[in-house]
């Protein structure tokens, strides 16, 4: 319980950020980022995804102000113009992937050091340092070296010190990325549950899929410079925009099929169907995709692999003409490689690129 | 070199190599052997002649107590006085000098910039005379500025012959090494510690004093304490601008030669070795180990 009651106490304004033409040309003349028009709601968690040099990482650092957008460009916190604000009058919290905490400063000293710029008076200080290390489970550890610290400590040390400040914004820039699997996982259960608490706005950058799913309340995902769709984990994975959001994000399956007045041929099959006309490209999820009896079933092919997961087995099908499909079966299901199965399409479920 | 001993193959022997027996058998001997080449160069020159000058030292009238002694002279300890402050104020000033250079030549790439920092290594190549030779051509009686403040009636201001001469001459030869270590250092300072003092709301002068500086720390001192060492026993420049110059060296040198004072001269320079290593001893335990492993 006391964990809620500090949640409770250390509450953050949410404001709301607005990105208008915040384009990127690096001298030379690269662009980094097409000009960019995008609002960020107070205290909504905004992911950028997307694959390196896709302009994610640009994008946050013109927001943190450590890089200036294309001149015609305009960052807003608020009602607030920071466009020609250098980063350290911004108020923003950062988290960086290599932590980024100071090796001559103990853990308490890099959470106080915002405080101290800040000219917070001694008492007060160390007040809220200890607030913020017991909020972040880090009360122990106030007195240790950055390098007696394993990377999990050290991203939570990383998060006091960005959050002890009262920012106006949390910008975090991969911060999972170097740390094992496990502890991920769990710090990003803990990051969750602190934006939730604080009610702060953030923009987190990732190229993990996973975690833009878990944290993220809407997604941007980018590729080359260019935002390729925006919008919730749901409507990412559902209704992907394009080929590329569809591919990026899980695992898609493509099938050939042809419709005609109101009907859809795949395969020998011929199904009720009400999208676009002609010869579409159809994406299906693998959990879309059932298996099934000779009778019933759309779409034939052989097992050419199968990988048990534990609570599922995933089987790559060929077809007998077309790209391989990936299938999810039950985890217990016997299905080996040469096995001949039987696959069901779900029309309702498929999404046709004409 | 052990591990490869260690790793040959020994036909005479079972496979299953036996405890090595205590004393100067098998592997212990093998390897004094081995140290015998690096031991003798090590003994013959430089452990023998250092006993025999610390013997000369104490060779004199007074005795072993002539390492005292030798201070009381009150000319004896002025110029080490002397030569301990001109030291430390060309550490100070060449560290102060090459960290601003060697930080903004790192952060700021521009046209010239290859040969911009090979002209400011470029005295690394100069010996001593030399160095004191540009000093005189620059500050002497017939040096530029003493021409240029003659032509503006400002009387001919000469200092080379002097310990201000003197120190210019040795920033100006100390500058490479310790900008070489700057860059070196600088190159590997992390970017995102910098951006995350700024996002707490750091100025630039306190990224300086709260980041950069703390992580150049032990590149400094063991640039500032090679810098102190080479100041303390350099004696070409010295010699070149004027015999009076009162540099402990230079003092070592006249009562070598002129007076023939050999065991006094021999107990300055044991007291200048050891001046000298102590100091480089305080800086590296204030440095850690990176002064051994820079230097």
């Amino acid at each position: 319980m006391p964990d809620s009651v500090m949640q409770n106490s250390f509450h953050l304004d949410a404001v709301p950020i607005r990105l208008e033409r915040c384009g990127k040309t690096f001298a030379g003349g690269a662009r980094a980022l097409e000009p960019l028009d995008l609002t960020i709601r107070g205290g909504e968690t905004i992911v950028f995804l997307g694959p390196s040099g896709c302009g994610k990482t640009t994008t946050l650092r013109i927001i943190a102000g450590l890089e200036s957008p294309d001149p015609d460009g305009r960052v807003l916190f608020g009602e607030e113009d920071v466009t020609a604000l250098p980063i350290e009058r911004r108020n923003v919290g950062m988290v960086f992937q290599s932590y980024a905490l100071f090796p001559n400063m103990t853990v308490a000293e890099n959470v106080a050091y915002g405080l101290k710029v800040r000219k917070i008076a001694r008492a007060d200080r160390g007040r809220r340092v200890e607030e913020m290390l017991d909020l972040m489970h880090l009360g122990e550890f106030a007195g240790r070296r950055i390098d007696q610290l394993s990377g999990g400590q050290r991203q939570r040390v990383a998060l006091a010190r960005a959050l002890v400040v009262r920012p106006r914004v949390l910008l975090l820039d991969e911060p999972l990325t170097a740390l094992d699997a496990k502890l991920r996982d769990s710090l990003r259960l803990e990051i969750d549950r602190l934006l939730r608490g604080l009610g702060i706005t953030a923009v987190y950058v990732t190229h993990d899929q996973g975690e833009a799913m878990a944290l993220g309340d809407r997604i941007v995902v980018m590729a080359k410079g260019r935002v390729a769709q925006v919008g919730t984990p749901r409507e990412i994975y559902y209704q992907p925009a394009d080929g590329f959001v569809a591919d990026f994000i899980g695992t898609m399956n493509r099938l050939g099929g042809l419709s005609r007045g109101g009907t859809l041929s795949i395969g020998s099959a011929t199904l009720p169907w009400s999208g676009p006309e002609g010869a579409v490209e159809l994406l299906v999820r693998p959990e879309d995709l059932a298996l099934a009896g000779e009778a019933d079933g759309h779409l034939g092919g052989t097992v050419a692999a199968a990988v048990f997961l534990g609570d599922r087995t995933r089987l790559v099908v060929e077809p007998a003409d077309g790209p391989a499909l990936t299938v999810d079966a039950a985890g217990r299901s016997e299905l080996g490689r040469g096995d001949r199965v039987w696959l069901r399409v779900d029309p309702a479920r498929v999404l046709a690129v004409p | 070199m052990s591990a490869c001993v260690q790793d040959a193959p020994l036909p005479h022997r079972p496979a299953a190599r036996p405890p090595v027996r205590p004393g100067w058998t098998g592997e212990p001997l093998r390897l004094a052997a081995l140290l015998a080449p690096a031991a003798a160069v090590f003994a013959a020159f430089f452990l023998l002649p250092l006993v025999r000058l610390i013997l000369i030292g104490a060779g004199g009238t007074a005795g072993w107590s002539a390492y005292l002694t030798t201070l009381a002279d009150s000319g004896h300890l002025d110029s080490l006085i002397s030569t301990l402050a001109l030291s430390a104020g060309v550490t100070l000033v060449t560290l102060a000098v090459s960290t601003v250079a060697g930080l903004f030549l790192v952060r700021n790439r521009f046209p010239g910039h290859a040969l911009l920092v090979a002209l400011l290594t470029f005295p690394l190549a100069f010996p001593g005379v030399v160095i004191g030779f540009m000093v005189i051509m620059l500050a002497g009686r017939q040096g530029l500025i003493g021409t240029i403040t003659q032509a503006l009636g400002a009387g001919k201001l000469v200092f080379a012959y002097s310990m201000a001469g003197l120190f210019l001459g040795y920033v100006y030869f100390s500058i490479p090494r310790v900008i070489l270590t700057v860059m070196a250092a600088a190159e590997k300072l992390d970017p995102r510690l910098e951006e995350a003092a700024r996002s707490l709301g750091a100025s630039s002068w306190r990224v300086v004093a709260d980041v950069i500086l703390p992580a150049l720390k032990p590149a400094l001192i063991s640039a500032g304490a090679l810098c102190f060492a080479t100041s303390m026993g350099a004696f070409g420049t010295a010699f070149t601008l004027a015999t009076r110059i009162n540099v402990l060296p230079m003092t070592i040198y006249t009562e070598f030669t002129l007076q023939a004072n050999i065991a006094a001269a021999a107990a300055l320079s044991v007291l200048l070795g050891l001046i000298t290593w102590a100091a480089l001893a305080v800086a590296r335990s204030v440095a850690g180990t990176s002064v051994a492993a820079a230097g």
